[in-house]
């Protein structure tokens, strides 16, 4: 195709638009709302993952000692464990700091005078641990059968229920939310073949004698190709800038109205999510008025 | 340049043919009417030529394309080599005189500078030179007919295909069409007219294939109307 003849399908896939405002505007629309909500999802999943990952580093396996194993055999069983793919983090925890620990949680700010009143003698002497955080919860049930099978191992502490709990819900929320998006663009690619479809009514005149002139089918069909494309792009560029805002608003007025959250939760900042949010939506707008657009040119524009 | 042979169309759902057994072989530079009766055939003529569908059997030559063998895709290159002119002119109607010449060879992705020089000799040819700027409901029915040809000879087809051109026209502007038509044929192109106009196949003594029930009745150099009553 020559460069005029692309300029020449440009401006008549515009001219399309403009002569059909209303649908697309609706098919714009559509997009919008479908774009806008996939970027809301998107949002409320970065954030939801991030604090779920936050949560699973609070999930911390604790692996206690038989009281004869030696501190260098405790260190072996440290390696060992250092070494498995699950692991996150590993930390060891010392009798004397699990004691200081529990001394500050029972007695408060006199805990210094509690653990004097033992005269160094310490009452967790074998509470010595390794507390360890795993990558992906979902695995917890198979590594604690591993540290139960080491040797030297007394007991291993997990929590078996908000594992399982996190999990699962990381899951149905992915699960859903791909479910939600798949039939909002479904709708998307529907809307946009029914505009181009109108478009094509519109203009059948014109076709029609187009053809009989000899127009390819590429140039015939390339305006209402341009035509989704531009509704595609419009359509994804409108949610980028709403949720940028909406963003950034919202967080700054949860931190500032619920201190709270801030303590708990921290928000994913704004540029990480649109440096995949940008790409993705527009991607998505011109893929589906692509998609609406050819699967309709096809169906309607044969030569 | 046109050739059919042994064609027959029959539609689906039809008992009979649309056409039957049409045998027709026309030279490059001839100036040939078509005449016949509603139902004679002449539309589904037409169609074949210019390959918006298939003959039932048969073959159809056009200006070199074994249609039997042409390519989907190849297509748009055989009609780019016939110009047609329509009974209902079929111009757009949001768009100037200028802009429906300039139409045609926008389609066909002629360069924009060739478009300039060509579109305003063509409407000079055709007489409108000075109504380049009009819309097609501003101009008479002779005027519109005179931009659809503008528009079928801007491209400079082998051959010109007008079905009906006159039939929405008073006498006048239907001699001014065939004159024009006549003027054409002069310069080397093809000319196949389907027309009912009694009057004018018979003055301009040209040749004439009339078609009766899908069947050619005659073909005569020299030919007159044949009236079927």
């Amino acid at each position: 195709m020559r460069i005029s003849s692309g300029f020449y399908s440009i401006r008549q896939g515009l001219k399309n638009i403009r002569r059909n405002i209303l649908f697309s505007l609706a098919s714009i629309g559509t997009i919008v709302s479908c774009l806008f909500l996939f970027g809301v999802f998107y949002c409320v999943i970065v954030n939801f993952r991030t604090g779920m990952k936050d949560l699973e580093n609070t999930v911390v396996i604790s692996v206690f000692f038989k009281e004869d194993v030696t501190d260098q055999n405790i260190n072996l069983i440290g390696e060992q464990i250092r070494l498995r793919d699950e692991v996150n983090t590993i930390y060891f925890k010392s009798a004397d700091e699990a004691w200081e620990e529990y001394a500050k949680d029972r007695y408060g700010d006199r805990y210094e005078e509690a653990i004097a009143s033992f005269a160094g003698d310490n009452p967790l002497k074998y509470s010595a641990s390794y507390e360890i955080t795993l990558k992906d919860l979902s695995k917890q049930a198979d590594f604690v059968s591993y540290l139960k099978g080491l040797t030297g191992v007394r007991s291993v502490n997990t929590s078996e229920v908000t594992a399982d709990g996190i999990a699962a819900l990381n899951s149905v929320v992915g699960y859903a939310s791909a479910g939600i998006i798949v039939i909002l663009l479904l709708v998307s690619v529907f809307l946009i073949s029914n505009t181009i479809t109108i478009g094509i009514s519109v203009r059948k005149e014109e076709i029609a004698i187009m053809k009989l002139i000899g127009a390819t089918n590429f140039f015939v069909r390339a305006p209402f190709i341009v035509e989704g494309i531009v509704i595609g792009l419009v359509g994804s560029l409108i949610p980028l800038v709403l949720i940028y805002y909406l963003y950034d608003n919202v967080t700054k007025y949860v931190i500032g109205r619920f201190k709270v959250v801030s303590q708990l939760f921290a928000f994913v900042p704004s540029h990480d999510i649109f440096a995949v949010l940008i790409p993705a939506s527009a991607i998505i707008g011109i893929g589906l008025g692509l998609i609406g657009s050819i699967i309709t040119t096809r169906k309607h524009l044969k030569v | 340049m046109i050739e059919m042979n042994n064609v027959k169309v029959k539609y689906p759902g039809s008992k009979t043919y649309a056409l039957s057994d049409v045998n027709i072989n026309i030279e490059k530079g001839e100036f040939v009417f078509i005449v016949g009766a509603s139902g004679s055939g002449k539309t589904t003529l037409i169609k074949l030529l210019l390959k918006e569908m298939d003959p039932t059997e048969g073959k159809v030559h056009v200006a070199g394309f074994d249609y039997a063998k042409l390519k989907r895709r190849n297509i748009p290159k055989v009609r780019r080599r016939i110009g047609v002119v329509f009974q209902n002119f079929r111009l757009l109607k949001d768009r100037t005189v200028y802009e429906n010449v300039a139409f045609a060879q926008r389609v066909v992705e002629t360069p924009g500078r060739y478009i300039r020089r060509q579109v305003p000799a063509m409407l000079t040819l055709v007489g409108l030179a000075d109504k380049y700027k009009s819309y097609p409901k501003q101009l008479s029915g002779g005027e519109q007919q005179r931009v659809a040809l503008a528009r079928a000879l801007v491209n400079k087809p082998e051959i010109l295909l007008a079905d009906e051109p006159t039939g929405n026209l008073d006498p006048k502007n239907s001699w001014e069409i065939m004159r024009l038509l006549e003027d054409v044929n002069k310069k080397g192109t093809t000319v196949v007219v389907v027309t009912h106009n009694k009057e004018i196949v018979n003055m301009m003594q040209k040749r004439v294939i009339t078609l009766k029930k899908g069947e050619i009745i005659s073909d005569e150099k020299k030919g007159g109307y044949i009236d079927e009553d």
